[in-house]
């Protein structure tokens, strides 16, 4: 009885190991997963396309934001420079802190 | 053709003509160039950027001297098209960024173009003025209003020729009717209705009138929840005006008929490939969101980009496409890093040669690639300074995946992933293609001999 649970896991570890030998995408899926190792198992799904559409949005509310901040702990998001005078978080942000988003004023480079 | 080193094969030899932009090295975000389109001769070729400008580009006549050189592109019109909002109701950032631009057929001695941001689709006109009236009665020539106890005589103003302007202007705002990012427009082959598709909408428009337009095709679910796919492209049919066809973030087509019902959210064809369970990766969705689809010009086909591929679809066939070209399939084993620094979601395009022999689409480190659907050979070109004498001829480059490097390859860990080609056009029936990389606009031509 015993001796069977082993060779069990045997085959499912080797079975695993010639995946990702097989295939590549596993390998790095394994990869994410060990850094995020509370990635939800479904990278699709309604969380993920609603915050696509939600880009630009620079205020939302606190359920939103306690969502955002424990997504946050798990994947380092890159930060565009606007992102960094992003006014968000504590304080109840005021037009005067928005970034001034001034229209392009200067001809595009292409036509010089 | 497929561009070849060898002096006597048939392939055709890409060489580079003109770079647009500057050669600083940093680059303002607002000069980034968003898309870049030929209008349906050839003769133009406009492009819009991040900070909402559009520049236009006229080829100029061929000289009889030079009978050698093809003619070149010089900037014919810029101006500002869209400007960045805020709204206030939903604390939204509006950017000004240009999604597309897509020019009407030409029906008169004006130009028209349509120009999109997330939000709103404006009609250009773009018209030269070569000729403007002098010898007004009651204004001087500089335009100031002349005392009339002053005026004695009665004169004819008359037309003079003037130093050519050429005068965009907008025509038409088609606004508030798209609740989220507008991603694709496209006109209809009636040149009178044109559409405008934004992530779970498409808007079926009237050039004349902005003040309504129908809606075609919904697929907001009743709850937010519930949602599974978005829409990522849209495009009409060349020569039905009646069909039209949408993909979709998990990489399926849907052709549609208007004739079917006013709301088309009953497809008339699906198109998916079917994947083999058994490789379903946590990344297979997010490669498989379509990023661009293209009818082709006969109307026969339409291809698809998502990212790591191009696939070419029969019309009659939907089970699987008649097809596919690995654009960079080295990637596969940098998705990890990849989905870290959001490249994944890099959104690239594909385009159809003017005969359809050819399609070619963008990658990084300022690669963009070519397929030949006849000779199934291909090839991987780079629009760089470094290559930019007049009438130098593109060397292919080559990615090397382990092992040993070549001389003259580059191995995928020295790609530069903040060079990437998303943008490309090529002429409608030349050899002349438009390349966009970051901030400048490349273009190349096949070599005359």
């Amino acid at each position: 009885m015993s001796a069977e649970v082993p060779e069990a896991a045997s085959a499912e570890e080797q079975k695993e190991m010639e995946d990702k030998v097989t295939s590549p995408e596993k390998a790095e899926e394994a990869k994410l997963k060990a850094r995020y190792p509370h990635l939800g198992q479904k990278p699709g799904g309604s969380d993920f396309l609603r915050k696509r559409l939600q880009k630009g949005q620079k205020y939302f509310d606190s359920g939103d934001y306690n969502m955002a901040k424990a997504k946050m702990k798990n994947k380092q998001l890159p930060t565009a420079a606007p992102d960094k005078t992003e006014v968000t978080g504590d304080h109840i942000p005021t037009p005067q802190d928005l970034p001034q988003r001034k229209p392009s004023l200067v001809t595009s480079k292409l036509a010089g | 053709m497929i561009p070849g080193i060898g002096a006597f094969t048939q392939d055709t030899l890409w060489c580079f003509s003109q770079v647009k932009g500057t050669m600083e090295t940093g680059t303002t975000e607002a000069d980034i160039i968003s898309t870049v389109e030929f209008n349906h001769t050839g003769e133009l070729l406009a492009t819009g950027d991040k900070g909402g400008r559009v520049v236009i580009f006229q080829r100029e006549q061929e000289s009889k001297n030079q009978v050698h050189r093809r003619g070149e592109y010089n900037v014919y019109s810029t101006f500002q098209s869209h400007e960045p909002e805020f709204d206030y109701l939903k604390s939204l950032e509006i950017e000004e960024k240009i999604n597309k631009i897509r020019w009407l057929p030409q029906q008169n001695a004006a130009y028209f173009l349509l120009s999109t941001n997330d939000k709103t689709v404006k009609l250009w006109k773009v018209s030269e003025r070569d000729k403007r009236p002098e010898g007004y009665n009651l204004k001087d020539e500089e335009g100031r209003l002349r005392d009339p106890a002053t005026i004695t005589t009665l004169r004819v103003p008359v037309l003079r020729p003037m130093d050519l302007m050429v005068e965009a202007t907008p025509r038409r705002v088609f606004a508030n009717a798209h609740t989220y990012h507008i991603n694709s427009i496209s006109v209809n082959s009636d040149y009178e209705t044109y559409m405008s598709a934004d992530d779970l909408r498409i808007n079926l428009w009237n050039f004349e009138i902005t003040n309504q337009s129908f809606n075609i095709v919904d697929i907001k679910p009743a709850n937010m929840e519930e949602l599974t796919e978005v829409i990522t492209a849209a495009e009409f049919h060349p020569h039905h005006c009646n069909t039209f066809v949408y993909s979709s973030s998990k990489g399926t087509i849907r052709l549609c008929d208007m004739r079917a019902s006013a709301l088309c959210d009953r497809h008339t064809k699906f198109f998916e490939e079917p994947e083999d369970p058994s490789n379903r990766s946590f990344f297979s969705e997010i490669i498989s969101s379509i990023s661009d689809v293209k009818f082709s010009h006969s109307g026969r086909y339409i291809m698809t980009r998502d990212y790591l591929t191009v696939k070419v679809w029969d019309l009659n066939m939907e089970n699987r496409p008649i097809e596919t070209y690995q654009v960079h399939d080295y990637l596969r084993s940098k998705l990890c890093s990849l989905y870290e620094n959001d490249c994944i979601f890099d959104k690239f395009e594909c385009v159809w040669n003017g005969s359809d022999s050819v399609i070619m689409t963008g990658s990084y480190n300022n690669f963009f690639r070519m397929f030949d659907r006849n000779t199934k050979r291909d090839v991987t070109l780079e629009a760089s300074r470094e290559n930019s004498k007049p009438r130098a001829i593109l060397k292919p480059r080559k990615v090397c995946v382990g092992g040993k490097r070549r001389k003259d390859e580059i191995s995928v860990d020295s790609l530069d992933f903040s060079k990437k080609i998303l943008h490309t056009a090529w002429h409608p029936s030349e050899n002349i293609i438009a390349v966009a990389a970051t901030n400048n606009l490349y273009i190349f031509q096949d070599k005359v001999n």
